[in-house]
């Protein structure tokens, strides 16, 4: 007799046909049939409009779910198509959730792309400063460190260049030191895990209380004094491409760090997969011994992607305090560096899916806000818990087990 | 030379008159090699010639040193004394990149490749052919293609290295030396995962590699192999260089007596066995493995009491996983295991300990011991809780040090101390400890999975002679390996195990290697039969 299993996707599977089904008859009645809630895309009376009837909405959505988790449980046959259709219905769980919240009302469609993308920005460059360090065997859960004091020490140089240097060049002169700050961050954890091999992960969390500590310290001591008018970076508005409809606006009207986490994006993906230096991370980062056979100095290997690391997350630091906030805050990283790093296992150690993860939970955060614009009935502490509801939902398994690297987490020792 | 066995003194010529006697400067030369580790002499003032284009052979035991000169010459370690030339001119090798630089390639014995990356990928990781800042996979193809064709090395250059078999993995791992350019060769213990047919193939490249100019050392501790395909063997005992003969001059007990320095009995004496009652039965055995996929596939079999079975197979087709159903460590999907009557299936490990099972496992520093635990610890890791070493609650530890030092001495287990960590022996010795473990208690069934994995002919020797001591005592005793001669010269019964199945079972007597070899890579002939639980059933010959 064959022993009856429980997977992890018949648990997921279950789960989608109970709240297909609430949707479907516990939820969908409760809207009056001519009830809509219309979708703008864009401001103003010219932007196209679409009117969408809430209840039916609901209906095809729930009835979907059920599909969905009918399909998971008819057995391995379909596990795949399976997989797909219910990832699927968990993003369709935001446009779901926003429909039904602003029926009756108007919302517009690409503020929340808008808002998603930007506020994805500090996570997918955590993502990918995630990539560099771990791909070569290393662990860094020390973004957030290196983003805080990025966000701390870029803020202060333009505190005090801000009244004597023209202001772009001061706010360009600010995000450099930002950048090298993440970077002496990373060395830190370069020189703590890889020369003297401390466990990666406690010398991470070294580096994120030391982050927290010096940073408040200096915005106690030199930041207090003044206000600094809350300047932020430009938006830099990209000749015809911005011209465009619908992405033009979404896309190329920003400011300089959203722009450079894409093109870094496309770069780590193109390094990482195509170049020497790439396949040499890999390696060093899967077997660091069989690297060291064929000639590759492993720890230097190390040392520069570690440190490249930093770079990357002193930049998403300088996302907060000079291209948003204009200021800086204690712990205004606001845990981003952690969800940075859900992100990059979302995307399974990959720059594109890192990316994926990082919008991912943009969205969800764009959503939250939205929610208390919309007026929801509901505490917005609640709101503000989605995104990291939907980060321990993600990494529950929606998406399957990921695979580190090999070696993350061993140091390296070179036998003599 | 007083170390040397008497009757091998004669067939020794020394190595520094090689050198004098080739007319151009050999490959590879080293002179007075000294390497010491903390309390250990590794390498003690070692000679060795490799002529060009010659294969040649260095044999000894584990902790001989071998690997050590190995990693010495490749730039792993660096010598404390000596000096080495290739072709003729001193070199100074300090990294591997230097002897790659030298023209000399080494094929680890636990292969250096990624499993993650491709096979191209993995040949061309540090010696990288680009266009621009880009990779150029379509060169590097072409110039692996090549090579593959040239030495006849068949290899899948788009596959990854996860999905390939050892012996392909081999063959990337030399076509990888040769892209480097390598003149001089060096494979350690490259048979140890390979079917006695794949070796054969590794022959027939080795010797076409040879042919064509490349010079190659051959590490191993096989001396059937080392005869078979070895110019001049050289061998290293206990960090010295005893001799250099040829096959023409040494036999296999000759070459034996130099690597152990004493005569060693290679055959095992067995007086005829006397089977009993039924100890183990297995019926209709179904096991997964860790991915979920079948693993065991339908086994039956029987064990009597005073009786050796042997399952011979090429290691991952389910040994692994039907030694763990047995032993209560993995859940089995269908069917019965029954051990003197009672019924095991799927019952916790102790429970089968306590009916009288003992268990060797193949992986003994991951399932047989605790690296961290003491000697004494160790060797009471299953009885612990009873009496008399437990006494209620409390430990008795004057009966757990008396037990200690009883079997140290009986098992002859080289330890500085029944206190001292496991880790620290050497395999040979904590291969001991277990076995001494599982066979002073009373049993009825004794499993040995790779009992001697990588330990040396001493050890070797002794937990024969202790197998063969149970045998007699009435014990049933399911003996697994990968190593065709250890299951020839113990079993009474063979069975091969092939992809989750037992292929075919014989009486030991009338088993040859040959056959047994083609057993393991899955081949059936018509006219073979098997014989499974005393009635004998034709199976259908399989094509390719």
């Amino acid at each position: 007799m064959p022993t009856l299993r429980f997977h992890r996707v018949h648990v997921y599977a279950m789960l989608f046909v109970v709240t297909g089904a609430w949707l479907v008859v516990g939820i969908s009645p409760r809207f009056p049939p001519d009830e809509t809630t219309v979708l703008a895309f864009g401001v103003g009376r010219t932007a196209p409009k679409m009117a969408l009837p809430v209840g039916r909405t609901l209906l095809a959505v729930g009835a979907y779910y059920v599909a969905a988790g009918l399909l998971g449980l008819a057995g391995r046959r379909f596990a795949r198509l399976a997989t797909g259709t219910m990832i699927l219905g968990g993003l369709l769980i935001f446009p779901t959730v926003l429909v039904a919240a602003a029926a009756g009302k108007q919302t517009n469609v690409l503020t929340m792309l808008n808002e998603s993308l930007r506020l994805g920005t500090p996570i997918a460059l955590g993502a990918i400063a995630g990539i560099w360090c771990e791909r070569s065997g290393v662990i860094n859960i020390a973004i957030e460190g290196m983003m805080l004091a990025g966000a701390c020490f870029g803020f202060t140089t333009f505190f005090f260049l801000g009244e004597r240097l023209p202001t772009n060049q001061a706010l360009f002169i600010s995000v450099l030191v930002a950048v090298v700050t993440g970077g002496l961050m990373a060395l830190l954890h370069g020189v703590l895990s890889i020369t003297f091999r401390t466990d990666q992960i406690v010398s991470g969390t070294v580096i994120n209380i030391l982050a927290i500590g010096v940073t408040s310290f200096v915005r106690r001591e030199y930041l207090l004094s003044t206000r600094a008018g809350r300047v932020t970076l430009p938006s830099i508005e990209i000749p015809f491409l911005s011209e465009l409809p619908v992405v033009g606006s979404v896309l190329f009207n920003n400011k300089p760090i959203f722009y450079s986490m894409f093109i870094l994006v496309a770069l780590t993906h193109v390094i990482l997969f195509y170049t020497r230096w790439g396949l040499r991370t890999r390696a060093v980062g899967e077997h660091p011994r069989a690297a060291d056979t064929v000639g590759i100095d492993v720890i230097r290997v190390r040392y520069m992607n570690v440190f490249i690391s930093g770079l990357i997350a002193g930049l998403g630091g300088a996302w907060f305090s000079l291209e948003t906030v204009g200021g800086f805050d204690d712990l205004m990283t606001n845990g981003k560096g952690f969800i940075a790093l859900a992100a990059m296992i979302f995307g399974k150690w990959t720059p594109l899916g890192g990316l994926g993860g990082a919008m991912l939970f943009g969205f969800s955060e764009a959503l939250g806000t939205r929610f208390q614009i919309l007026g929801i009935p509901l505490p917005s502490q609640f709101l503000q818990i989605v995104p990291y509801v939907v980060t321990m939902i993600v990494l529950a398994g929606l998406v399957g087990r990921a695979i580190p690297p090999a070696a993350i987490g061993q140091p390296y020792e070179k036998q003599s | 030379m007083a170390w040397l066995h008497p009757g091998a003194a004669a067939q020794i010529q020394v190595t520094g008159d090689d050198a004098v006697n080739a007319q151009e400067p050999p490959a590879l030369e080293v002179r007075g090699i000294t390497k010491r580790f903390p309390g250990v002499l590794a390498n003690d003032h070692i000679d060795l010639t490799l002529r060009r284009g010659e294969i040649h052979a260095l044999l000894g035991e584990n902790g001989a040193g071998k690997t050590t000169l190995m990693n010495i010459i490749y730039g792993l370690y660096r010598p404390d004394e000596g000096e080495i030339y290739v072709h003729g001119r001193r070199a100074e090798i300090h990294s591997p990149n230097d002897a790659i630089r030298l023209g000399i390639g080494m094929v680890h014995q636990h292969f250096m490749l990624v499993p993650t990356l491709t096979v191209t990928e993995n040949i061309i990781l540090g010696h990288e052919v680009t266009r621009g800042v880009l990779l150029d996979h379509r060169r590097a193809r072409a110039r692996i293609q090549k090579l593959s064709r040239q030495y006849g090395l068949l290899v899948d250059p788009d596959a990854y290295v996860q999905d390939i078999s050892v012996g392909h993995q081999q063959r990337v791992e030399i076509i990888k030396a040769l892209y480097r350019q390598a003149e001089i060769l060096i494979l350690d213990e490259p048979t140890a995962v390979l079917t006695p047919q794949e070796a054969e193939d590794l022959f027939a490249v080795m010797r076409s590699l040879a042919s064509q100019g490349k010079s190659i050392i051959f590490i191993t501790h096989k001396l059937k192999e080392v005869l078979a395909v070895a110019d001049r063997i050289s061998v290293l005992r206990a960090g010295r260089l005893v001799g250099t003969t040829t096959p023409a001059e040494a036999d296999e007990a000759s070459l034996a007596a130099m690597m152990v320095g004493r005569e060693v009995v290679l055959s095992v004496a067995k007086a005829p066995a006397h089977p009993g009652e039924e100890v183990l039965r297995v019926e209709n055995l179904r096991v997964l493995d860790d991915r979920g996929l079948p693993a065991v596939n339908g086994i039956s079999l029987s064990v009597r009491a005073g009786e050796i079975v042997g399952i011979a197979g090429v290691q991952g087709n389910g040994q692994t996983e039907l030694v763990e159903a047995l032993t209560g460590l993995r859940r089995p999907e269908t069917g019965r295991i029954l051990v003197t009557g009672q019924d095991v299936t799927g019952k916790p490990p102790r429970l089968i300990t306590e009916t009288g099972t003992a268990h060797v496992p193949e992986d003994r520093q991951r399932n047989g011991m605790v690296a961290a635990y003491t000697v004494a610890d160790n060797l009471v890791l299953n009885t612990y809780y009873k009496p008399p070493f437990a006494r209620g609650l409390v430990r008795d530890e004057h009966q757990v040090a008396a037990f200690a030092r009883r079997l140290v001495k009986a098992f002859d287990i080289r330890t500085p101390d029944i206190y001292a960590q496991a880790h620290t022996l050497s395999g040979g010795n904590q291969q001991k400890m277990i076995v001494a473990r599982e066979f002073s208690r009373p049993i009825s069934l004794l499993i040995a999975s790779q009992p001697t994995r990588g330990i040396d002919v001493g050890a070797i020797e002794f937990i024969h002679q202790q197998i063969v001591g149970l045998r007699d005592q009435g014990v049933a005793v399911l003996l697994v390996s990968a190593e065709l001669d250890e299951i020839m010269a113990l079993s009474d019964r063979i069975a091969v195990m092939y992809r989750g199945e037992l292929i075919a079972e014989m009486p030991a007597a009338e088993a040859t290697r040959e056959q047994l070899g083609l057993l393991m890579a899955g081949v059936r002939h018509e006219e073979e039969f098997v014989h499974k639980m005393g009635t004998t059933v034709p199976v259908e010959a399989e094509d390719g």
